[in-house]
């Protein structure tokens, strides 16, 4: 049992003691790129708390920007799982709030706004899921590399839906699809007063129930178990009569719903129409979140806080050095948990840290 | 301790490799704790010692891979503890591993020079690293073939590579990890015999196994470890088997007495039922579409033990992973009882009541990184459907089932939490045995037919007493079993009948009571008696 406590003790700071390195790696690399550019760092800093956590405004704009992020935190993380990389959660994401905001529109301005908004997560999660599914098809039936196929689903996913809203469905004098009228998710201002203004709205709340549910399916659920075994051991699980390829099919079609389901963020959330081009690199920041919360539920939630913190922060912080050192802190922070995950669990396992 | 090792090696200066007082301690578990060895030039030491005695570990030390938390290493008297790798090998320490370090999309001959590629500037002459390579192997007997690419090589071809890279390095110490485990007799004897012609040159031999023969007939020198301690260290020709024996497991414990005991049928087959494992005419095919498996009928029936007898490399894997359901077949047919299987899914094979033992454990047999409970149940948890939806794992169910698994095959450590990758080889093979011999669990149909490839394979003697206790229970309770093995004793030990493979087809059938050493031996290497 001692052992057992002390082997617990040392999975927990091999998840966590990379991620805290490589926090201060970031904050480190921010100082010298202010420094160089000539402020302060204390300024710096100071003025991008206030502009996020600082006020009621910012702190929706964080709420907001995490929101979909930790679907796609999610989107990235359950494939990752099963050992599959999932590049494609932005096309994912696209797709979902594409078949979100159309099935959307084409419902009836009387259908009780329950039902509609029902209608519509089950439309962003199909749409998702089945972009998520293309991958997983080629990967099972023809051994093809996901990395691979996954950048470039997305290129040919954004490329359509770019296509099919601009030629077809948009708005005239715009790049997004008609308002849907038939009920949206309400804002969280409308409870919290303070937050007004801000694009934050109840999909965070789908977001944490995802994150319960993926976390309990991982880690306690029968598919799960399969998932963790093709990731952890492909060829024992297929030996012990798990099916392989439809497990890592099952993955994707499970990510790319995830991803799916983060549209409603935007879709039904804030703007109330799918536009062109919203997802915006979240699908990919999703890749970032999923490898700096290190597959754990709190540490997707966190890690998203974070990234949206930085994201949202680099607004606030543009009017003294360039936004793009708020890019440059993300960027630092995945290599550098890239970079410190394996020495740390070596050290650890080795007994000297 | 610096002081006493000083002494130690002063007292004996000719020593080719000496390890003295060596601890070495990974996390919570003591691999290492005052272990020594001493190799004189131009002998032959054997270590032997149960599975987790340390052996291993204290050869990593010798061989520049692991650093040791105390003690001293000396290479013919010079202090050389807390080298490299690369000074091991520039040192003349050349490390045979029990599980292959070798890059299998190269050929034989790029792996045993890779890392001393001969060739001009950048550029690499792969026809002089072929001729430098088989000069090797002419010289030395180590029969392979040097272009072929290593993934296509069986587990003793293998073994031979990875001698050869060492001796290509001009290894003057060589350690080889249980490197019979993997040999059929007459290879066994070709490894003596390069054994021999290295010590003859002057160079010394650390020999880790588990099989006392073999100590006797091939050592000048044995040391004995225990729970990481060296517990005695003599002239091979002062001691006898069971002397050794009894300082490996300790007093305590009673002395394993497994040579030969006479299997027993509890029951003749059933007439006119059909055989529990039919296999008729089956074709495998290699991942280069040679025929691994050359058109093989057999049967077993249940409440029999069919062992498969040949020298390594002869179609016994591809007909397993076949029947098994991982590698296609390419013609012929596989029958459960009524059932026909050749094209079914593992997942059906398994419903329909096959087991599996596979080869290779680590990779083919256990998720390491899963904790040993989790092991125990990845052949299947239909039967552990719990809330919400049958989506749920019965962890009661999965405890128990643990708990019950550990108990039956007496898995160390008990901690059912401790993930598989801890475990030491021989109880991590019992961990893939107590799973795919698990009968009479609730929901659990018993396994009607068990595939069994090197069941004991590199595992302790107690472990093997174990194993073949529950493969000899198995087949008491209507098991039907087929079992590979290169362990002539294992195969005479369990088996009811005995069938040689050779070159993909079987060549000979043995009752019971018909089978010699000599006649299996000839069937083995195609000899006509």
């Amino acid at each position: 049992m001692i052992a057992d406590s002390a082997l617990r003790r040392q999975r927990l700071t091999e998840a966590v003691l990379p991620v805290a390195i490589a926090a201060a790696i970031a904050l480190v690399t921010g100082d010298l790129l202010i420094l160089a550019i000539g402020q302060a760092p204390a300024t710096v800093y100071r003025l991008l708390l206030e502009g996020t956590w600082g006020n009621g405004y910012g702190t929706g704009q964080v709420l907001y920007k995490a929101t979909t992020l930790i679907f796609t935190g999610l989107a990235v993380s359950v494939p990752l799982v099963a050992g599959m990389f999932n590049i494609g959660a932005e096309s994912q994401l696209a797709a979902g709030g594409f078949a979100a905001g159309t099935v959307g529109m084409l419902l009836p301005p009387a259908t009780p706004a329950p039902v509609a908004v029902a209608i519509c997560l089950l439309a962003a999660a199909a749409g998702g899921a089945l972009v998520g599914a293309v991958p997983g098809v080629l990967i099972a039936r023809a051994g093809a590399n996901e990395v691979i196929t996954t950048i470039m689903l997305n290129v040919i996913v954004l490329s359509a839906l770019n296509w099919a809203v601009a030629a077809h469905l948009h708005v005239p004098e715009t790049l997004h699809t008609p308002a849907i009228a038939a009920g949206t998710v309400p804002r969280l201002a409308e409870l919290v007063p303070s937050l007004s203004g801000s694009a934050a709205n109840a999909t965070v709340l789908l977001a944490l129930l995802a994150v319960a549910c993926t976390g309990w399916l991982v880690v306690r659920s029968r598919p799960g178990f399969a998932l963790r075994a093709v990731g952890s051991g492909p060829d024992a699980a297929a030996a012990a009569g798990i099916a392989v390829a439809r497990t890592r099919l099952g993955a994707f079609v499970l990510g790319g719903a995830l991803a799916g389901l983060g549209a409603s963020n935007f879709v039904l959330g804030y703007k109330h129409y799918y536009e062109d081009g919203f997802a915006g690199g979240s699908g990919y920041l999703g890749i970032a979140v999923a490898i700096a919360g290190r597959g754990r539920p709190l540490g997707i939630v966190l890690a998203a806080l974070a990234f949206a913190t930085l994201s949202q922060g680099g607004l606030a912080i543009h009017a003294v050095v360039p936004k793009q050192i708020a890019d440059v802190v993300q960027a630092v922070v995945i290599l550098a948990v890239a970079a410190t995950t394996p020495a740390v669990a070596r050290r650890l396992r080795a007994g000297v840290a | 301790m610096t002081a006493r090792s000083r002494t130690d090696s002063a007292a004996l200066p000719t020593s080719a490799l000496a390890l003295s007082g060596i601890r070495k301690i990974f996390g919570t578990v003591v691999a290492d704790d005052d272990a020594s060895l001493e190799v004189a030039p131009g002998e032959i030491h054997a270590l032997v010692g149960e599975n987790g005695a340390g052996k291993s570990t204290l050869m990593r030390i010798a061989s520049g891979l692991l650093a040791p938390d105390a003690g001293r290493v000396t290479i013919a008297g010079r202090d050389v503890t807390g080298w490299s790798v690369a000074d091991a090998i520039a040192a003349g320490v050349g490390m045979v591993h029990q599980h292959f370090l070798l890059v299998p999309t190269l050929t034989v001959a790029d792996n045993v020079v890779l890392g001393r590629e001969p060739g001009r500037g950048p550029f690499y002459d792969p026809a002089e690293s072929r001729r430098a390579v088989q000069t090797l192997v002419d010289a030395t007997a180590l029969e392979v073939s040097v272009s072929q690419r290593v993934g296509d090589c069986s587990v003793g071809e293998a073994q031979r590579v990875e001698i050869l890279k060492a001796l290509y390095r001009g290894a003057r110490i060589l350690i080889l990890d249980e490197p019979t485990a993997v040999l059929a007799p007459p290879e066994v004897e070709r490894l003596w015999a390069v054994l021999r012609a290295h010590r003859a040159s002057g160079g010394s031999v650390v020999l880790i196994t588990h099989k006392l023969d073999e100590v006797m007939a091939i050592s000048d020198t044995v040391t004995v470890m225990r729970a990481g301690r060296t517990v005695a260290r003599m002239a091979t020709a002062a001691t006898t088997p069971a002397a050794l024996a009894r300082l490996i497991v300790g007093e305590e414990r009673p002395l394993a007495t497994s040579t030969h005991p006479t299997p027993a049928r509890d029951a003749p087959p059933a007439a006119g039922l059909p055989p529990a494992l039919d296999v008729r005419d089956l074709v495998v095919c290699d991942a280069r579409g040679r025929r691994a498996v050359d058109g093989v009928t057999l049967s077993v029936d249940a409440g029999e033990i069919v062992g498969i007898a040949g020298v390594e490399g002869n179609g016994q894997r591809e007909l397993l992973e076949a029947i098994g359901g991982v590698r296609a077949t390419a013609s012929g047919t596989i029958a459960l009882g009524a059932r026909r299987i050749e094209t079914a899914t593992v997942r059906a094979r398994r419903d329909a009541g096959l087991a599996h033992i596979p080869e290779d454990r680590q990779r083919h047999g256990l998720v390491l990184p899963f904790s040993v409970a989790e092991n125990l149940v990845l052949d299947g948890t239909a039967h552990l459907r719990a809330w919400p939806f049958g989506l749920g794992l019965d962890r009661v169910a999965i405890e128990d089932r643990a708990r019950r698994g550990i108990a039956a095959l007496d898995i160390r450590p008990t901690d059912s939490a401790r993930p598989a990758v801890t475990l030491s080889g021989g109880n991590q093979q019992k961990v893939v045995v107590a799973r795919e011999t698990a009968t009479a669990a609730g929901d659990d149909p018993p396994a009607r037919v068990l595939l069994a490839a090197h069941p004991t394979r590199g595992v302790d003697v107690g472990a093997v007493e174990t194993i073949h206790a529950r493969l000899r229970e198995t087949r008491a309770a209507g098991g039907a079993i087929l079992l590979v093995s290169t362990e002539l004793t294992e195969l005479l030990a369990l088996a009811d009948r005995i069938v040689v493979m050779l070159r993909g087809r079987i060549v000979a059938t043995f009752g019971r009571a018909e089978v010699t050493l000599v006649a299996l031996g000839d069937a083995m290497t195609g000899v006509r008696s």
